[in-house]
Order: C-alpha cells, then structure tokens, then sequence
C-alpha cells in the first residue's frame, strides 16, 4: 500500500475511521442475524449493514480517493444512492412473501389476512399489485376513507 | 504512525467484513426456511460489495469501485428474483 504514504494526516485518520465505523456497523447486523429469533426480527438486522456501514464505507473511499487525486471524486455516491433505494424494496418484496407463505401454512404467529380489510376489500383479493402506482388505488370520487380496523 | 493507520485499519475492516459474511453464510446454509436464506444471501451481496470498496482503498485503483457496483446491482436482481419466486412460485409470469 504505497500510496498511503501520498496521503494527508487528515485524510488518513479519517479514512481509517470511516472504514472501522462501517464494518463494525456490518458485523455488528450480522451477530444480530445470528441473534434474533424470527425471520421478522431477523430481517430488521442487515439494514444496520446497508445504512451507515455502506455509508461510512462510501464516504471512506470518498475521503481517500479525492485526497490523492486532489480533486472531488464523487461517484461512489452512485453506490450510496443505488443501496439505500434498493434495501427497502428488497426487503419488503421479501417480509411479504414470508408473510404470505407463513399464512399459507395457517401459521398462528402472523396475523390473518382477515384481521386487515382495505377500503374495498380488494387488497385481499388483489396480491400481485404491490408496488404504490399499481396498487389497487380506491375511487378517486369518493373521499371517503376509512382506516384499517380490525373486525 | 499516521502511515500505519490506514493499512491497519482497512485490514482490520476486511477481517470485521469477512467475519460478517461468515455470520451470513451460517445463516445460509443452517438457516430454518427458504426467506432467511435470501434475506441473508442479499446481505452477503452488501458485504461483498463493502470488501470490493475496502481492497479498493487498500489497493488506491478506481477498479474495484466498478466491481463494487456490479455487486450492488446483481444483489438486488437476485434478491428480488427470489422473493418474487418464493411469493408466487415463478419469477417471470
């Protein structure tokens, strides 16, 4: 690694610290996919990974980078942005299809599906439609909307 | 002593990232259903991608950023092809 001679005080510090933060963020999601004991709370745990250890990570390499190149390089912000859009819709595509399949085994740890009625009903009927422009959107001349009550 | 700190400390992140994946592939491979598997294959894409960025700044080569995102985005096709299989049973329909 020779090129860490090159590099400012500053930016080394920072960099190394940045690069620490992350991967203990990242490992420390990972014990706890090891810990918790469903897959509802397992799915909550590499999210620390995806939020602020890649984070910290990008930002790492974003010190380091434009300290040695002497100007701003800013394209791993692509990688940043590209993680924290994609997380989430990974892992709700994934906690519904679990959902769906622990209900489809009569599951008792999940909740029915009668418990949530949509306006409508047609959520229940309706499962391919998950994404928010193609979700079966109510009437927009009625107003009317109630909230989701338990029957 | 400043010099020291940046090789030490990116190897030190490598071996956090490694162990992480380790956590992941026990998962894997022991975990009880078929979601747990992809939820954390899907984090051991993340890792990866974080290790590709590590050896990058190890390294000081643009390379590895191009890695780090064709990871990136082969983890979120894969992951969301699974999901999509495990919810309907098919993945293109």
């Amino acid at each position: 690694m020779t090129h860490a001679m090159d590099l400012p005080a500053w930016a080394a510090v920072l960099t190394a610290l940045l690069v620490v933060l992350g991967a203990g963020l990242t490992l420390l999601g990972a014990i706890g996919t090891l810990q918790f004991g469903s897959f509802f709370e397992r799915v909550h745990a590499p999210t620390l990974g995806t939020s602020w250890g890649t984070g910290a990570i990008v930002l790492a390499s974003i010190v380091c980078f434009s300290a040695l190149g002497l100007r701003p390089v800013v394209h791993e912000l692509l990688i940043g942005v590209f993680i924290t859009a994609t997380t989430p819709v990974t892992l709700m595509l994934l906690a519904r299809a679990a959902l769906y399949r622990d209900r489809t085994e009569g599951d008792a740890n999940v909740p029915p599906r009668s418990l949530l009625r949509s306006p409508g009903g047609s959520l229940s009927r309706d499962r391919s439609s998950d994404g928010p422009g193609e979700s079966p959107s109510r009437d927009p001349q009625t107003p009317e909307v109630r909230p989701m009550t338990p029957i | 002593m400043t010099a020291n700190i940046l090789p030490w400390s990116v190897t030190a992140a490598q071996i956090m990232l490694v162990a992480a994946m380790g956590c992941y592939a026990y998962r894997v491979v022991r975990g009880p259903r078929a979601q747990d598997r992809v939820l954390c294959l899907d984090a051991m894409y993340v890792s990866a991608m974080l290790l590709a960025l590590t050896v990058g700044i190890r390294t000081g080569s643009q390379v590895y950023f191009e890695a780090a995102l064709i990871l990136a985005v082969l983890g979120f096709v894969s992951s969301v092809a699974l999901a999509k299989f495990l919810m309907r049973g098919e993945v293109i329909e």
